[in-house]
């Protein structure tokens, strides 16, 4: 989902209170019938979850097995095509284009995401009680903005002739960019729709860190500030390796949603943006699929997206079972 | 200098940079708000102001008169009021099962939990497509409804899972023990303590719902079926000049009150992470 949508997810795992000594695993059963019980409690959710998202997953991988156009869905005759739809794209060099682009804008955004969430995190800590509550309700604003909204108000924000940022720049003497568009050119459309993803998903990022800098023994830095260190070395030898675990599992976080976004380069393109050149993994499955009505070529573009997403979600479950565990 | 009026001097500087900073990740949400209130003709100029003197309800009227604008909230509420009441009792049942049962399978079951939680929308949405026109439910509200139920279900589990499993057991076991049944431990102990968690959890099925566009973007397609995200969509187009005097009144409309009651809830979990460690 929306990545962004997908972002508030783990406050939730960050915020419940942790109470010491809980034991996480469940007292014994109790009482008679008990046996039973958990599965019955468990079966809504397990049917539902069977229904709506196990099955698309089986379905996703037989249409990327198969010849299937619209016709073909409603009629039932999609037919098996021997690998054809992978081999089709794996020798489509627009595919290569589309999935190189894709890690360049997933890998931007998310090196943006990570130094500006840092920074952010460790100016929250410098901050005095009244100083870091305000700036902690800007970023819960940014954070909960819709991205429909955050990515309209943006491309507003850049609109070529009405534009606060060409007024901006016209107004400190850059003149060349009177009525300058903004969504004309690949770059500079992918780079508003990198400020709308970055701009969301810093405040996650930022308070996550934040939380974990809260942890860190204050003791740590005040026998560092007797040693005589630098702000630098204290960085790097004290925050940054006692915020390890929570560093690396933001950036496979971040590298998750970054690398399945759609929404905000989809509306720009609608917006009269450039299509071509500018199409995200995402949107060129969906393409394939909708506009070019081939469902198993898109659905096969879709199976590289899940394969390419599965290590680092395998990663991230792993992190978040363990930190269940201890 | 002393050291201590260069400590201040710091401070000083150290809020200044927060404040810019401030500025700079609330603009959006305030140009947003200030374009909606301002007359046209301050809007569609070249001569901007950051602060504008002269403001107007006219565009929020104007949004709020329009049909369609109203059939088109009230099906993004209805489909939002669903999927949170439904997530919420069927999640509840889950994470109850898997914070206080020892059940086997337990360990598979958190891990489906958590994996279902990756899996991706975007490469989805063919064969989610695909298996509601197989369904009859294309262009139907419930459509929506059902995947939207599915994708926000992982979450509130496991959300969920966290605030009951920090319940002590012991509390209902002594209401078992004081002559209570297994449901009115539930209904009397467990579920007044979790009310707060259930709140928490509730914002994420919410906001997905309220904001969901791409699988919407497929699914409904015929006019009168569109959720709010859609129509904001229907703004774009190349076609014509964009209305942003009406485009951002209708944003604020559908953006505040999530971004509002977010900030909310949010602040008071922040506050009730810390407190719970200082009780600990």
């Amino acid at each position: 989902m929306s990545t962004q949508v997908m972002s508030p997810a783990t406050t939730g795992n960050a915020a419940p209170p942790q109470a010491p000594g809980n034991s996480h695993t469940p007292p014994e059963s109790r009482g008679k019938g008990s046996k039973s019980l958990p599965y019955l409690l468990l079966l809504p959710t397990g049917v539902l979850l069977a229904v709506v998202l196990g099955y698309p997953i089986v379905r996703l991988v037989v249409l990327s097995l198969n010849k299937a156009k619209l016709r073909d869905l409603v009629k039932g005759t999609e037919s098996w095509n021997n690998f054809a739809n992978y081999t089709a794209i794996l020798t489509d060099p627009t595919f290569w284009a589309v999935l190189g682009r894709t890690i360049i804008f997933a890998a931007a955004c998310v090196v943006a995401t990570m130094v500006l969430g840092m920074l952010l995190a460790l100016l929250l800590a410098k901050l005095g009680r009244v100083a870091r509550l305000i700036l902690s309700i800007s970023l819960l604003m940014a954070w909960s903005t819709p991205q429909v909204t955050a990515t309209q108000v943006w491309q507003w924000l850049f609109d070529t002739r009405y534009g606060l940022v060409n007024w901006a720049l016209v107004r400190v003497g850059l003149t060349g960019f009177d009525n300058h568009s903004w969504l004309a050119a690949p770059a500079s459309l992918l780079a508003v729709a990198g400020i709308a993803v970055v701009w969301g998903a810093l405040p996650f990022v930022a308070l996550t860190l934040y939380a974990g800098r809260t942890q860190i023994d204050e003791s740590l830095y005040e026998a560092a500030g007797m040693d005589g260190a630098t702000p630098w070395q204290v960085f790097r030898s004290i925050t940054v390796p006692m915020l390890a675990p929570i560093i690396t599992m933001l950036a496979a976080l971040s590298t998750i949603w970054d690398f399945r976004v759609f929404t905000q380069v989809y509306l720009l393109q609608q917006a009269g943006g450039v299509t071509s050149e500018t199409n995200l993994i995402s949107i060129h499955a969906y393409r394939t699929s909708f506009s070019g009505n081939d469902f198993g070529g898109g659905a096969a573009i879709s199976v590289v997206m899940v394969l390419v997403l599965a290590g680092f979600s395998v990663f991230y479950v792993r992190r978040m079972l363990q930190e269940v565990q201890s | 200098m002393n050291p201590r009026s260069r400590k201040f001097l710091g401070r000083v500087g150290i809020t200044g940079v927060a404040m810019v900073v401030t500025a700079i990740m609330a603009f959006p949400v305030y140009w947003m708000v200030t374009t909606a209130l301002k007359p046209k003709t301050d809007v569609f100029t070249r001569d901007l102001t950051l602060f504008p003197t002269t403001l107007t309800l006219s565009h929020f009227k104007r949004v709020v008169a329009d049909e369609s604008f109203l059939r088109f909230a009230g099906n993004s509420l209805l489909v939002t009021l669903v999927v949170v009441a439904i997530t919420m009792v069927v999640g509840f049942l889950a994470a109850t099962a898997m914070a206080r049962f020892n059940y086997v399978g337990r360990r598979f079951s958190m891990i489906l939990i958590l994996a279902v939680q990756m899996v991706p929308l975007e490469a989805l949405l063919i064969s989610m497509y695909v298996m509601l026109d197989g369904m009859g439910l294309l262009d139907r509200l419930m459509g929506v409804m059902v995947a939207y139920l599915a994708l926000a279900l992982p979450f509130t589990v496991w959300t969920l899972r966290g605030f009951i499993t920090n319940i002590p057991a012991e509390l209902e076991e002594a209401a078992l023990i004081d002559g209570c049944s297994r449901l009115q431990s539930f209904r009397l102990i467990l579920f007044p303590l979790i009310a707060p968690g259930l709140v928490a959890a509730s914002v994420f099925a919410f906001i997905l719902a309220w904001n969901e566009f791409i699988l919407a973007n497929v699914v409904l397609l015929s006019k009168q079926n569109a959720t709010l995200p859609l129509w904001l969509a229907s703004f774009q187009s190349s076609f014509k000049e964009i209305d942003w005097s009406g485009l951002m009144a209708a944003s604020t409309l559908f953006a505040l009150p999530v971004i509002v009651f977010f900030v909310l809830v949010q602040g008071r979990l922040h506050e009730g992470a810390a407190a719970g460690g200082v009780k600990g």
